[in-house]
């Protein structure tokens, strides 16, 4: 069909033009720059001075040191822990369920769910309230318990958000493998249940969850927006040290930053280089192992404890917002405010254009990211093929670059074009990495799609555009919306796209929750982090009561109407 | 070394009866069938057996294997061998590597683990196919190692879940006789699950009949 054809071809013209020559010229323009070649601001030609200036910062191994223990350390401990908990509440808990519980930790954008742990973990925060009473404290203790020069509280807040994420995606890879009956049979070879985890279920699922563990990975080592929130200040990770010198009012500063921008790329290629390696180490002493007959293992228990604190620490965070949102007079050491005040809910004049400008990214940039995944799948479909790895490999490469990498590049192109500082610019920087998720989120349900329901409106005689509008979008409506909420709650998360192509210009929730996180009043800071954390909450539950509406008179399209 | 099943009742989550009351003793070396139509419940007798109801189904009476009462035990510390339809060899490890995996952990050291596992395999007619992936063996040989891997783990006793039903015809006779021998040898008492009545013939042992209002 020559239809699938064109077809194919205008999707690759749209993810060539739209993310992947902007990826290579945002990092080729960054490269540019860190050898010294920027024409902008009088460096022409090609020097070291980048580099030289990028060594003389104060500070730089320890940024490398922290960026390279606490990316590594975060992802390590999330991947241990997601397994643990997902082979301890396997078989236990329904998968549809245990998946449902942890959508919520998901959904909260990152920036929000730091906020909300910093309000509990701070000196003056809820849990060293809670302690004061016991620990005779009048005054908040003076510990550095956030910001921490360690990184530990950095650490914790990447926990959280990675742990479900690591989850729900090990839970759903559990459905692809036999894992009920080679539990059976591993168990009658005397093996007890976690020992065949270990050596039976994870070698089998690893390949089905290594790319999200490799975004996990990139995103723990190049974070910027928790970082900020959470981590150490002075001198900070890599990541957030590049930021303050691409925005430095002196602009020189921009050919350190730059050159760091290529160290930052290396130090994520390091690290999957790491991870490849750990792979084959592990794949080795498994083997071993297997063949030595151990019967005993242990840990999922333990891992499933800890991450049932992890969980309630996030949701004490995001009630920490609210009730900081909703205070008025709160003093050290009460537990609650003394006096409530809906006063900054109110003052809608201070927030309504950065939710409004929020709002409207969200749903550009998802828009065109769910047209785009539904032609590109559709044309998979016409083309009758499955997906090719290059293919694969582009739709992860957004997810695995560090942003910082090219986001700067990226800018100096939009410039050039005159774009820059334009939300379209905006629309289209946060459109790279909502487009992924999208894409994700709908490549399963699309393939799992009954073939015989479109074999059946070609039969009648329907075209193929009339079976795409028809019968496949509106049987796949609520694949397609819930992929629709996914994209909005990346799009909300955005702080690096936001902060290079609105030059500064384009303040969203986000960008002003960062901004206000360190300095400004507590209360104004949990306005914005619970609006942040309640726009992607009002998404998923639009993607799941519209469909039970749309389709309230078809019982097998409504779904289970949400509790 | 005979395996006694006293008044084992399964009650299915949500349900007030139980699905069935069966007593039944299996001496060593006999082998017993269980036959009754779809849905009766024989698979779940073998999981009740053997340990691996899923959360939810309630079990009672007791379960006995040579003296000792299991009913209490985990799948793992119950020594109850386990064969499926499919050979359910584990797709990641080598036909050598499935075998070392139900290797008893008894057999100590890697060369005297090695040279058991290499018997076990020539026994099977799969002599010196340690590093084949179990995906490019055929139907039968599949079976045969299945069958040594589970042998391998020096089970008390072993279930059998349909276990010649997915063969072809010819080789179902081969290995029947195969799986017969090498429990006769072993002299344990085995469960067998079947809708062929010449499994049950050729098992020459007690046959429980399930029906739709219990035993």
């Amino acid at each position: 069909m020559s239809d699938g054809r064109g077809l194919r071809g205008l999707v690759l013209l749209v993810v060539g033009t739209g993310l992947l020559v902007p990826i290579l010229a945002g990092l080729a323009e960054t490269a540019a720059a860190a050898f010294g070649h920027l024409p902008a601001l009088g460096f022409d030609g090609w020097s070291l001075t980048a580099w030289q200036a990028l060594a003389a910062e104060p500070g730089l191994t320890t940024s490398l040191r922290l960026t390279l223990v606490i990316g590594l350390g975060a992802t390590a401990l999330s991947v241990v822990l997601a397994m643990g908990a997902v082979a301890a509440l396997a078989g236990r808990v329904p998968a549809a369920r245990g998946m449902r519980a942890l959508a919520p930790f998901l959904a909260v954008p990152h920036a929000a769910m730091a906020i909300g742990l910093a309000f509990l973990l701070a000196p003056s925060g809820w849990i060293a309230r809670g302690l004061a009473p016991m620990m005779g404290w009048v005054l908040p203790p003076g510990l550095a318990s956030v910001n921490d020069p360690w990184g530990l509280a950095l650490i914790l807040g990447l926990l959280v958000k990675e742990v479900p994420f690591l989850m729900l995606v090990t839970w759903s890879a559990l459905g692809q493998i036999d894992a009920a009956r080679q539990m059976a049979a591993g168990r009658a070879l005397g093996y007890a249940p976690a020992a065949v985890w270990v050596k039976v279920l994870l070698p089998q699922l690893w390949p089905l969850v290594r790319l999200p563990v490799a975004v996990a990975l990139a995103y723990a080592l190049s974070v910027v927006d928790m970082a900020i929130i959470l981590g150490p200040s002075n001198p900070p990770v890599l990541a957030v040290a590049l930021t303050r010198w691409f925005f430095d009012p002196d602009p020189a500063r921009i050919l350190p930053a730059a050159a760091g921008a290529l160290v930052q790329a290396g130090i994520v290629a390091l690290g999957l280089a790491l991870l490849c390696g750990a792979e084959r180490l592990a794949r080795w002493l498994g083997r071993r192992w297997v063949q030595a007959g151990g019967r005993r293992a242990f840990g999922p228990g333990l891992a499933a404890v800890l991450v049932g604190g992890l969980l309630t620490l996030a949701a004490l965070a995001l009630l920490a917002l609210a009730v900081w949102s909703l205070a008025w007079r709160w003093s050290f050491p009460q537990l609650l405010p003394e006096s409530w005040s809906l006063k900054f809910w109110l003052a809608s004049g201070r927030w309504g254009a950065a939710l409004g400008m929020t709002l409207w990214l969200a749903m550009a940039s998802t828009a065109l990211s769910v047209a785009l995944a539904i032609l590109w799948l559709e044309a998979e479909d016409r083309g009758q093929r499955t997906r090719a790895r290059w293919a694969e490999a582009l739709i992860y490469l957004p997810l695995i670059l560090p942003q910082i990498a090219f986001l700067y590049g990226l800018n100096v192109v939009a410039l050039r074009a005159g774009l820059s500082g334009h939300p379209g610019a905006v629309i289209w920087g946060q459109a790279i990495f909502v487009f992924p998720y999208v894409m994700i989120a709908l490549t399963a349900p699309w393939r799992a799609l009954d073939p015989r329901l479109t074999r059946a409106a070609a039969a009648l005689g329907a075209g193929p555009w009339r079976r795409l509008v028809r019968v496949k979008l509106p049987v796949l409506l609520r694949p397609i919306l819930t992929a629709a909420a996914i994209g909005v709650a990346v799009s909300v998360a955005q702080y690096l796209p936001t902060l290079f192509l609105g030059a500064g210009r384009v303040a969203t929730l986000t960008t002003e929750a960062v901004t206000l996180s360190s300095s400004s009043d507590r209360r104004v800071v949990a306005v914005y982090a619970s609006l942040q954390a309640l726009v992607p909450f009002v998404a998923y539950a639009l993607a799941a009561l519209l469909p039970a509406w749309v389709h309230r008179n078809r019982r097998d399209l409504a779904g289970a109407v949400p509790a | 070394m005979s395996l006694v099943l006293e008044k084992l009742m399964v009650t299915l989550p949500r349900a007030d009866r139980p699905l069935f009351e069966v007593s039944l003793r299996v001496e060593p070396g006999q082998v017993a069938s269980v036959m009754g139509p779809s849905g009766v419940g024989k698979s779940t007798l073998l999981d009740a057996v053997g340990g691996h109801l899923a959360p939810g189904f309630r079990c009672a009476g007791r379960v006995w294997l040579a003296g000792r009462d299991v009913t209490a035990l985990p799948a793992e510390a119950r020594r109850i061998g386990l064969m499926f339809q499919e050979a359910l060899l584990f797709p990641h490890l080598s036909v050598g590597d499935n075998l070392a995996f139900g290797l008893s952990p008894a057999v100590r050291g890697r060369a005297a683990r090695r040279a058991a596992v290499a018997t076990a395999l020539e026994r099977a007619g799969l002599a010196g196919m340690e590093g084949r992936d179990p995906a490019t063996l055929s139907g039968g040989q599949r079976a045969r190692a299945a069958l040594m891997r589970t042998l391998l783990a020096d089970p008390a006793a072993l279930l059998l879940d349909e276990p010649f039903s997915r063969l072809d015809t010819g080789l179902r006779a081969e290995m029947r006789a195969f799986t017969f021998a090498h429990i006769a040898e072993r002299g344990i008492p085995v469960l067998m699950v079947t809708h062929d009545p010449e499994d049950a013939t050729a098992a020459a042992g007690p046959v429980l009949r399930l029906s739709a209002k219990g035993a």
